[in-house]
């Protein structure tokens, strides 16, 4: 799954198995939004294989932990996400019966 | 030596933290000229505004203090939502997994004992495959090539004839009847071999009948009402079984539980200069969807107002007509604002889709932590 120099934990290329843009794209602004990151992108090779490489260089610290983190990150951010929009949805259905019974 | 540190302070490219209002203006808005819309990408780096000693970095706790949601409309089987302070790669991931990775039940299998109607098989087979069926997808289990179990299928029957000397008949979804009980078509090779004692071998092999269940026995499962399937004339006649199993939109579109799921950024309009008279009563015309209106202001004089700004479709024809008019007004999207709408094509409510669509991003985050480590 990891390829990548086995001297340089820095710089390595992460092939992701029955994935693409959805994820690839979701991790690649996760992992640019960590400082310790020089270099993120992904790339598709080929349109008729199901996955994606992601490479990453960072600034030393190794490139392994780094996906792990915005993977962690990326798993809150979606979370928070279901949560508020749970809440908001929960709202919006208290506002509407009382409005039903407005009417009535 | 102190007032000296201030001067350089004031100094206008000394780096103050804030970006500035050029340059806010870019990152967080799209601005729509009259050819083409420009700054449209986002700046994702961390260190894009290091220079000018800005962070970009997203932070968990300031996304946590940004979020917003806010719900516009929701009914049984459509919503409209605002998702505000959320980066477009997350807004899409969320899109693409509701078109093609939210599973549903579908009809797979249609096994035919007699079709004479006008419709051929696979045209007939075809369209039952694209009926949605109301039925909680969470309650059953991916087909694993193995037999068809109570646990990943649903099966249906149709059986119509139109009799000689009656009108034509339209057959709709509702003559799909739902059998809890699984296939009642004997497999051919067993019906000879074996004795009437044991019962005979099916399509598929229920333990248990799916009303027994305590999902099932309360609400029975159903295709969608009022569709359309074929119309037989006099003598016709339709006789199959249909085998419906769970699946995602990106093996077949059968299967995605969305008619549709797309987002638009909030639109800005904001008037660079006051329109007066003649120039707002030509402005308002222009609109052909209502965003601008005029005010009285006193005097006799009128000015030009945005007041439905949500409603812009872009359509840019307020700042065609010259140079004049591209000064006048400033089309903007706010790159952060997501209009998100959402339709349900029946199997689950639509806050639900949006919520299990969330669930399958999480999980596969966990997939990729589970196998780095």
């Amino acid at each position: 799954m990891e390829h990548g120099s086995i001297s340089d934990p820095s710089k390595s290329t992460f092939s992701l198995t029955d994935e693409d843009h959805t994820l690839a794209n979701a991790l690649r602004f996760t992992v640019n939004q960590d400082p310790r990151v020089a270099f993120c992108g992904y790339s598709i090779p080929h349109p008729s294989d199901n996955r994606v490489n992601i490479r990453i260089q960072t600034t030393g610290e190794s490139a392994k932990d780094v996906l792990k983190d915005a993977c962690q990150d990326l798993m809150l951010m979606c979370h928070h996400v279901r949560s508020t929009f749970d809440k908001a949805v929960g709202d919006f259905k208290i506002s509407q019966t009382v409005k039903d019974m407005h009417i009535k | 030596m102190e007032s000296g540190v201030e001067w350089i302070k004031e100094l206008s490219d000394v780096p103050t933290g804030k970006l500035p209002p050029h340059l806010e203006l870019q990152r967080t808005r799209v601005e729509c000229k009259a050819d083409a819309p420009i700054h449209t990408d986002t700046f994702q780096y961390s260190g894009a505004y290091a220079s000018i000693g800005v962070d970009n970095s997203v932070r968990l706790d300031n996304f946590r203090d940004n979020f917003r949601v806010e719900v516009i409309r929701l009914t049984d089987e459509e919503m409209e939502f605002d998702m505000i302070g959320i980066d477009p790669a997350l807004a899409n991931a969320f899109r693409r997994i509701l078109i093609a990775e939210v599973p549903t039940m579908a009809i797979e299998k249609v096994l035919i004992a007699n079709n004479t109607s006008v419709v051929q098989d696979e045209v007939l087979s075809h369209r039952l495959g694209l009926i949605p069926i109301k039925a909680d997808p969470r309650l059953f289990e991916f087909t694993e090539n193995g037999a068809p179990t109570e646990k990943n299928t649903i099966v249906f029957k149709l059986h119509v004839r139109c009799e000689q000397g009656e009108p034509r008949l339209t057959v709709k979804s509702n003559e799909l009847k739902w059998l809890p009980n699984g296939s009642e078509f004997p497999l051919v090779s067993e019906s000879s071999s074996r004795g009437s004692s044991s019962k005979p071998r099916t399509y598929t092999s229920f333990n248990c009948s799916q009303d027994s269940l305590p999902e099932f026995s309360n609400n029975p499962i159903s295709a969608m009402d009022n569709i359309i399937i074929s119309k037989l004339g006099p003598g016709q006649e339709i006789e199959l079984e249909a085998h419906a199993v769970k699946g995602v939109g990106k093996t077949h579109a059968k299967w995605s539980p969305v008619g549709t799921a797309w987002y638009r950024m909030l639109p800005e309009v904001v008037l660079l200069e006051e329109i007066e008279d003649k120039a707002a009563e030509q402005l308002k015309a222009k609109c052909p969807v209502g965003v601008f209106d005029i005010e009285d202001i006193g005097n006799g004089k009128k000015r030009a107002a945005v007041v439905r700004p949500r409603a812009c479709t872009l359509c840019r024809e307020c700042i065609r007509g010259g140079k004049e008019w591209e000064d006048r007004v400033a089309l903007r999207r706010v790159k952060d604002h997501f209009i998100f709408t959402l339709e349900s094509t029946g199997a689950l409510p639509p806050e639900v889709l949006f919520t299990e669509a969330v669930k399958i991003l999480e999980d596969k985050c966990e997939r990729v932590i589970s196998e780095l480590s």
